[in-house]
């Protein structure tokens, strides 16, 4: 009887901390993610001035979309409607990653909304950002 | 042998519950979020970008 009690408290702690540490922190430092941080943050330097402008916003599900493309001269919409859809492409990989990285893939979604909430509460005062009603002006 | 069989038992529904109870944890993919973001948009180390534009000018005028 006390060894069978012996056992379960065993199992009980190894489970439990376990439990604990897989709750702690999530994992983010896997080379996957490492480089479309990289990529990101390299491709910020240019939609830095297209978020201060207006001419591009912070969507309620984690992405980024074009919210007014005369902000931008003619000859630069090309490129913007380029930077955005490479945005979102590595912000869709980044959710997807972390969610793999940390064993349950079936997170992704939840990761996204996490993001969408984040992005909008740290963009810069004067950042157009989506919520239910639709864009507006932080 | 009762308590042996209660034992078997209890081994056996602990790892269930736990198993169930893996939820999304918010608190901590926050968390994960920040960290990323303030990577992304440089937030945490603001003072590097003027820095170098410092070193930028000051370097044409030294030559």
């Amino acid at each position: 009887m006390k060894k069978i009690l012996l056992g379960l408290v065993l199992l009980a702690t190894l489970i439990g901390s376990q439990f604990v540490a897989a709750a702690a922190d999530l994992e983010v430092n896997t080379p996957a993610i490492s480089a479309i941080k990289n990529s990101m943050q390299a491709r910020h330097t240019q939609l830095g001035a297209f978020y201060a402008s207006g001419a591009i916003g912070l969507t309620k599900d984690g992405l980024i979309a074009v919210k007014d493309a005369n902000a931008v001269p003619l000859a630069q919409r090309g490129a913007l409607t380029g930077l955005v859809k490479d945005e979102n492409a590595d912000r869709s990989r980044l959710y997807k990653e972390i969610a793999v990285a940390n064993g349950h893939p079936e997170w992704q979604a939840e990761i996204q909304s996490t993001f969408a909430g984040r992005w909008i509460d740290k963009a810069q005062s004067g950042w157009w950002v989506q919520g239910a009603g639709g864009w507006t002006q932080k | 042998m009762k308590n042996w069989m209660l034992g078997l038992a209890l081994v056996c529904v602990i790892p269930a519950c736990v198993t169930i109870n893996i939820y999304f944890p918010a608190a901590a993919a926050e968390k994960a979020a920040d960290k990323i973001i303030d990577d992304v948009w440089q937030l945490k180390n603001g003072a590097g970008k003027p820095a170098v534009n410092k070193e930028e000018l000051a370097a044409p005028s030294a030559q």
